[in-house]
């Protein structure tokens, strides 16, 4: 049961890059936090300042209190899974989980029980005397786990750690990582580009952009109050609808498009109009008309993606919206579908500086 | 690089320290050496020494005798690359190409690896030995009037035979791996869209080898320059009247027997900057391998 | 009826030939060995074994004056070995260490010590035959196992494979080691030299034989014949046939060829795949 304390933190590279520009965090006990953002984002590299394997060129990180800046990896009490899984080749499952173990002189008996408990906990158990080779994707994917189990550290770091397994593998992990942290309640530090991966496992939710923290927050909240342009847009599958305007007083305008029910917005700026694929609906009055292009059938569900017409284009792309109806609803392609939404549930943001404004 | 490494203050040299005092020791110090005392001169008996700056460099490099070391040098160097290249490719190509017998095959094409030149010079002698080589009575019985004591052409003959022999597999192992490494999924595209198959292999197969080969003719020149130092020492010797000498058995010759020490220096001397000009040419082509 | 194909004819036979060419001196060389002198000189080379293996090579093995003046054949063997084998183990952990240190420390001189050890492949042996003589004959090396070995190790060639090799390791192994409290010596002999038992047994097959085959250092270094090696007896053998004198031993020369071919040529083919993987892979 540890807290994590992160204060202001960088990181610049001796060629001047900047891969963290000043995070703030705080991770409470037992907490489950995902770090979520694009490739390059940073995200690896703040997990990694904390593990210890990159140094931290400004800022704190602290451990329960501890000011760990300068305390080797080893020394840090932290567990790391990573996405590779980085198994020692060629020691057994037995040896990979207690190579730790023994480096801090742990005695041979005491180490054979925990090795045994976490492997039980896993269901590797029959496979401690097997090489990594000798094992499959998921089952590697345990042994990295129970690797980082028995050292009983105070925070579990996770680098992509699902990201070589295949689709299905991925899901039945997922629940299980998800599981095993609730058992054990350690806090726990998760960093994936799979905004699914993101939502599903995490307590708290950090999007990080261009090394900062866009937006903190449990997974739903983020979902229906994204502060940014860029989280509401990162944020839920399939994307939000995004739609260029101007607002002209009464309406938010986009080409013919006019759409009512707004009011105090800056009438000067470029603004996107934001709405979430299942907020869309079938109206004989709505403002949307949208040609159909391509229906995805997904089973419960069916996406439905097309132009609107009329609204401004981005360069030479139309507008184009998702709209996510019942299995029932299967337009003829080329048609057209009016849509109507809720304005309440819209979201507008400033385009230039991506700013939620309501 | 690695992204994470170790930070110590005297682990890593320790760690480095044995090589580079031998390297230094037996490497630097002797180069160096051999780099001043090419400027020296020194008198009958040793005792005393001169410097004569390019004095060295003048008589050795425009004597006759280097002029023609040289010269033979690069002949001999060009047929042997050639023709160990061109044989050994022949036969990667061939030995490819069966499934039946390939291991038999590769396994009996490569194995004079590990034939020491010296070795290979010492049978190739006693093969042309004119008491018993069956190789030379054969020449002579065909009506070629073959004696390589006498004639440079047939010495020459001679040592580019054994040098060849003695490549040939060490080429063979590299080109057959090369052609191994070529994609199977290449091999078939090609042969879909092209149906002659001397055609497919001028066009698709060879180039693919590039890196291959202008690597191994890197390898086979300085094999040439310097390795087949034991294939002559045990064959001719430079004979007949130093036509069959190379640039490092005169080095030897000069510096050893002939205790010419400034002039065997300055030839030295030339020597690495051959191997200079020769590293050169090879990492400009594998640069991104080298770069640190 | 079953047509001929005339394409796998053609390159079956070029391929015969190719292992004729090939072997055919190696055979040649073992046949003649088992004949008597006298029947050598009578009728030349032999294609096919004769009945004096036995006493051929025992005399060139066991008996004092049989092949050299003075020293034995097995003595020369054991030379050879004592080669092979101490240049192949001191080359693997001297280019071990320094590869590790290259690749896995930061350190202020890295840079300029790796191009000291690139500098080893801008200075053969035979560019710098006769000073290295006189600093080995100075520090008074000359006939020594040490002074045979170690300046033969230096070179680069090894450090460069294993940085190749080394680099190829993924970053992950390294940090998951670190956070398993893994120190500098603990990753590389707990990790590392582990990882890398194929590549090390497939550098120790080549260097055994790039070692073994030794010839111009072991010439100008060693001047008593009982630190002689196999591939020096070859150059003694050829000298005492040059010479002339009585019946030329011609079996025993042969003889003498085949011994210092046998042991390498044998690692060569128990060992061929790794010795094939380390040969190309060095060379990348």
């Amino acid at each position: 049961m540890s807290k994590v304390q992160l204060t202001n933190v960088r990181k610049t590279y001796p060629n001047g890059a900047e891969a963290v520009r000043g995070v703030d965090m705080e991770i409470d006990s037992g907490e489950f936090i995902v770090f979520v953002g694009p490739s390059g984002c940073g995200k690896s590299t703040l997990l990694r300042m904390v593990a210890g394997l990159e140094s931290i060129t400004e800022g704190q990180i602290q451990i329960d209190d501890r000011m760990i800046n300068d305390v080797s990896p080893a020394d840090r009490d932290v567990a790391m899974v990573f996405q590779n899984y980085a198994l020692y080749p060629h020691m057994t499952v037995r040896g990979n989980m207690s190579y730790g173990l023994k480096n801090r002189g742990m005695p041979k008996e005491e180490i054979n029980q925990k090795v045994t408990e976490a492997a039980k906990m896993l269901r590797i158990a029959d496979f401690l005397d097997r090489q990594p080779n000798q094992l499959s994707g998921g089952q590697r994917q345990r042994v990295a786990m129970g690797r980082a189990i028995v050292r009983e550290p105070k925070v579990f770091l996770f680098d992509e750690p699902l990201s070589n397994l295949d689709a299905k593998l991925r899901v039945q992990m997922r629940i299980e990582i998800k599981r095993l942290q609730r058992r054990m309640n350690v806090t726990s530090i998760y960093v994936t580009h799979d905004q699914t991966e993101a939502m599903t496992l995490a307590d708290r939710l950090a999007v990080i952009n261009d090394g900062k923290i866009e937006q903190m927050g449990t997974p739903i909240d983020l979902y229906n109050n994204p502060a940014t342009l860029f989280v509401a847009s990162f944020i839920g599958s399939p994307q939000v609808n995004l739609l260029p305007a101007t607002f002209d007083g009464q309406h938010l305008v986009s080409g013919d498009v006019k759409l009512p029910g707004f009011t105090d917005l800056p009438t000067s700026t470029d603004l996107v109009l934001g709405i979430r694929p299942d907020e869309l609906h079938l109206d004989d009055n709505g403002q949307f008309p949208m040609r159909v292009d391509i229906v995805e059938q997904h089973g419960s569900d069916n996406l439905i993606y097309g132009g609107i017409l009329g609204a401004i284009n981005e360069g030479d792309e139309e507008t184009e919206f998702c709209f996510k109806a019942g299995q029932d609803m299967l337009p003829e392609l080329e048609s057209t579908l009016k849509l109507g939404f809720n304005a309440e549930r819209a979201m507008v943001f400033n385009k230039e500086s991506g700013e939620r404004l309501r | 690089m690695k992204r994470v490494q170790f930070e110590h203050s005297t682990i890593p040299y320790l760690f480095v320290a044995p090589q580079i005092v031998i390297i230094v020791v037996f490497f630097l110090w002797p180069a160096a050496q051999a780099i001043y005392q090419s400027f020296l001169l020194e008198d009958a008996w040793g005792l005393s020494s001169q410097f004569v700056w390019f004095r060295n460099y003048k008589d050795t490099i425009f004597s006759e005798s280097w002029l023609q070391a040289a010269s033979f040098t690069m002949v001999f160097s060009a047929l042997v690359t050639f023709l160990s290249l061109a044989i050994a490719l022949l036969l990667a190509v061939k030995a490819n190409e069966v499934i039946r017998g390939a291991s038999t095959y590769k396994t009996t094409l490569m194995w004079a690896y590990a034939i020491a030149p010296p070795v290979a010079g010492l049978m190739g002698n006693l093969m042309f030995n004119p008491l018993i080589g069956d190789l030379y009575k054969f020449f002579n019985a065909i009506g070629w009037d073959f004696d390589h004591k006498l004639d440079s052409f047939d010495a020459g003959f001679v040592v580019v035979l054994i040098a060849v022999w003695k490549q040939v597999s060490v080429n063979f192992i590299f080109f057959l791996s090369g052609l191994q490494g070529i994609p199977k999924s290449v091999n078939e595209a090609s042969m879909m869209d092209c149906k002659s198959s001397f055609r497919r292999f001028w066009t698709i197969t060879f180039p693919l080898l590039a890196p291959t080969t202008f690597f191994l003719m890197v390898i086979n020149i300085t094999y040439a320059f310097f390795e087949t130092f034991g294939i002559i020492d045990t064959t001719t010797r430079g004979a007949p009247g130093g036509a069959t000498n190379t640039l490092v058995f005169k080095v030897f010759q000069d510096g050893f027997r002939g205790a010419d020490l400034g002039g065997s220096s300055a030839q030295s001397v030339v020597l690495m900057l051959m191997v200079l000009a020769l590293t050169v040419v090879q990492f400009r082509f594998i640069e991104r391998k080298v770069h640190y | 009826m079953k047509q001929w194909n005339w394409r796998l004819i053609s390159t079956h036979t070029i391929l015969i030939i190719g292992v004729i060419f090939m072997s055919l001196p190696v055979w040649v060389a073992f046949a003649t060995s088992t004949h008597s002198a006298e029947s050598i000189i009578r009728n030349g080379l032999q294609f096919w074994p004769g009945g004096e293996f036995v006493n051929t090579y025992k005399e060139v093995l066991f008996v004092k004056g049989g092949v050299m003046k003075s020293v034995l054949g097995t003595t020369m063997l054991k030379n050879s070995l004592i080669l092979g084998i101490g240049f192949a183990i001191g080359k693997v952990v001297i280019s071990m260490l320094a590869a590790y240190a290259i690749v896995y420390f930061r350190f202020k001189l890295a840079v300029p010590l790796f191009w000291v050890i690139f500098m080893t492949l801008l200075l053969p042996l035979e560019v710098r035959i006769i000073p290295s003589y006189g600093v080995v004959a100075g520090l008074g090396l000359l006939d020594t196992h040490f002074g045979l070995i170690v300046p033969l190790i230096a070179s680069a060639t090894g450090t460069f494979f294993f940085r190749q090799f080394f680099r190829s390791v993924p970053d992950e192994l390294l940090e998951a080691a670190r956070l398993d409290g893994a120190t500098a010596w603990g990753f590389f002999k707990d990790i590392l030299v582990p990882i890398s038992k194929t590549m090390i047994a497939a550098i120790l097959i080549i260097m055994f034989v790039v070692g073994w085959n030794q010839y111009l250092w072991p010439l100008i270094m060693t001047t008593k014949e009982e630190n002689y090696t196999l591939v020096i007896g070859i150059k003694q053998i050829y000298q005492v046939l040059a010479e002339g004198g009585e019946v030329p031993q011609y079996q025993k020369a042969f003889a003498l060829t085949i011994l210092a071919t046998l042991p390498p040529v044998l690692v060569v083919l128990v060992f061929q795949n790794w010795f094939v993987k380390g040969l190309v892979e060095s060379e990348k």
